[in-house]
């Protein structure tokens, strides 16, 4: 019988055939944390009684959750993180400035490579899969672990297989897709389970759309988030590389404990409102509703092409009185990017802040908390209750285009009728 | 392992931001982040809790962010134990590694209410129910996960193969 990337991945760093269900102790290529999840894996790692680090080149730490830090706790929490990286030689270290979100830095820094298997003290790790990596989010002491003794105990996951089919109407994105799957399986659809996702259409998705995709897979519970490598996760990874790349595919056989089907052609932009990321409707059921603030960023949303989308929204409009758009690139890299490519130019003529790379809204940390029942569009991926700011707030989850033509209007807006076409 | 509680009722995607707001975040300190467990669910939940209490909830619980601090909370505002129908998996391994027990009971929500005192055997996965005298049976946890959280979790658990 066949076996899926995620049984192939784990198989292959623990040495024993694997089967579904059992529980192993894997190694790992890259345990990561940041400068919420890392103090807590710093404590427990002293606690465990390690010295050092099982190998500093396979250990990151990324300061984007509370940084340019908002106050002094803060300030003492990335300082940890800071310092352990220098106390044990850690070189995949990223200091603001030169960081980003870490699941879009990691990447671009070509520290993901397909076959890895990664772990991050961070619930979106799982968008790593989209280069054709095992990622998984796990908590601050399992990293502790892994930096400890270079392995994670890992119950091996059935695969929900999932299918692309059909062209991708113009303004729908990555992110209706993901947003679509999540509505129909629901938020513990995929519980324990790995997402991998396959078929033509794939093919019209670029790479920064596979990580939104894959991003989102924890959302209805998913383990991981995986897309087999192709020729766009090849063009991508070369410049980037370190290592020699040795992409694992899917067996043809593999067997999958249930597959599902999506068709592309069928899809709109789409939005999930209060207090589910599963809770969607079609943006056109959704237009006359009054918003305060739009974000635009994220590790679901904030690469390049999600900018461009935003900017060809805004190019030439203004954002509503009434609303504050908020617009993060995810890395320094995309930063530039777009500032070279003229996007940042075009965000602030509409009238938007541009911030330099950090979690700080999608969380209610900093750089954007709402008010008492303050109301927002945003690219991120979470709308529980309280999840940007106060408890009575809300947040609807949408695209870049749906976020940016929202922001014009100062209301939930569909694009295809703010730009056309 | 025996814990006895009294019952603090929850339903469905009880998700890690209400557990522990990001707002407070700005510290790990297990203390701090018990004075807002719970806060933006049940803003009662955090001044009122007694030690050895026992959280009940339905499906999903733990779901979202993967901060550790949301076990740690509950465990420093002095939750023994919770109780769910299923556990988003991040939270789930979380509150084994800091020596907290999650137990999975399938009925759990038509056989509990708020306010109910529970007396839990861990290790043969039983269940009692004062009020009602009802004693319901779970799959206990697998026994290498029971004594990481008999040791207090998986810092002292490793510690003793580090040194070993």
């Amino acid at each position: 019988m066949g076996m899926t990337m995620a049984e192939k991945i784990i198989s292959a760093h623990t040495g024993d055939q694997v089967f579904v269900g059992s529980i192993v102790r894997a190694r790992v290529d890259l345990a990561f944390a940041n400068d919420i999840t890392g103090p807590v894996a710093v404590e427990e790692f002293r606690r465990m009684g390690a010295k050092r680090v099982f190998d500093p080149s396979k250990v990151a730490l990324i300061p984007d959750h509370f940084v340019p830090s908002k106050d002094i706790p803060s300030a003492r929490q990335a300082k940890v993180i800071r310092d352990f990286a220098s106390e044990q030689g850690i070189e995949h270290y990223f200091e603001v400035g030169r960081m980003g979100i870490e699941h879009s830095l990691l990447p671009d820094e070509g520290l993901v490579l397909p076959g890895d298997l990664v772990v991050g003290a961070d619930s979106h790790t799982c968008t790593l899969g989209a280069v054709g990596a095992f990622a998984t989010g796990l908590g601050s002491t399992d990293v502790a672990m892994a930096w400890a003794l270079g392995e994670v105990w890992l119950k091996v996951p059935p695969t929900l297989r999932v299918d692309l089919v059909g062209a991708m109407p113009r303004w729908v994105s990555a992110k209706d897709v993901i947003l679509h799957l999540i509505g129909s399986i629901g938020v513990e659809g995929a519980l324990y389970r790995a997402i991998e996702f396959g078929g033509e259409g794939l093919g019209q998705i670029d790479m920064d759309g596979r990580f939104t995709l894959c991003n989102m897979a924890v959302e209805a519970g998913a383990k991981a988030g995986m897309v087999p490598p192709d020729g766009i996760t090849l063009e991508y990874l070369g410049p980037r590389a370190k290592r020699p790349l040795s992409p694992i595919l899917p067996d043809e056989d593999a067997e999958y404990e249930r597959r599902l089907v999506v068709d592309l052609s069928g899809l709109e932009p789409l939005v999930a409102c209060p207090h589910l990321p599963s809770n969607v409707r079609p943006v056109s059921e959704l237009r006359g509703i009054r918003i305060d603030q739009v974000v635009i960023g994220s590790c679901t949303n904030g690469r390049l092409s999600d900018l461009r989308a935003a900017a060809e929204v805004l190019r030439g409009k203004r954002v509503a009185p009434w609303v504050r758009l908020i617009v993060i690139p995810a890395t320094q890299g995309i930063y530039l990017s777009a500032l070279r490519e003229g996007l940042l130019e075009v965000f602030v003529d509409a009238g938007a802040a541009v911030s330099t790379p950090t979690c700080g809204p999608c969380l209610g940390g900093h750089m954007g908390v709402l008010a008492e029942g303050e109301r927002a569009v945003s690219t991120t991926n979470r709308n529980f209750v309280g999840r940007m700011g106060h408890p009575s707030s809300e947040v609807y989850l949408a695209g870049p285009a749906v976020a940016a033509a929202s922001a014009v209007e100062g209301f939930i807006a569909d694009p295809r009728e703010v730009v056309g076409g | 392992m025996r814990l006895r509680g009294r019952v603090w009722k929850y339903g469905d995607n009880v998700d890690t931001d209400v557990i522990i707001p990001a707002r407070y975040l700005n510290t790990s300190d297990p203390g701090e982040l018990a004075k807002h467990a719970m806060e933006d669910l049940d803003p009662s939940f955090a001044a009122s809790v007694m030690p050895g209490d026992l959280i009940v909830a339905g499906r999903n619980f733990g779901c979202g962010s993967s901060r550790q601090h949301a076990p740690m909370a509950l465990k420093a505002a002095g939750v023994s134990a919770v109780l769910a129908v299923s556990f988003a998996r991040i939270f789930f391994r979380n509150a084994v590694n800091i020596g907290l027990p999650v137990v999975e009971v399938e009925s759990i929500q038509e056989e509990v209410e708020q306010g109910d005192v529970l007396e839990l055997d861990l290790l043969s996965g039983t269940m009692a129910n004062e009020r009602t005298g009802k004693v319901l049976s779970f799959v206990p946890l697998p026994s290498f996960l029971l004594e990481i959280v008999e040791l207090g979790g998986l810092a002292e658990y490793v510690r003793r193969r580090v040194l070993g």
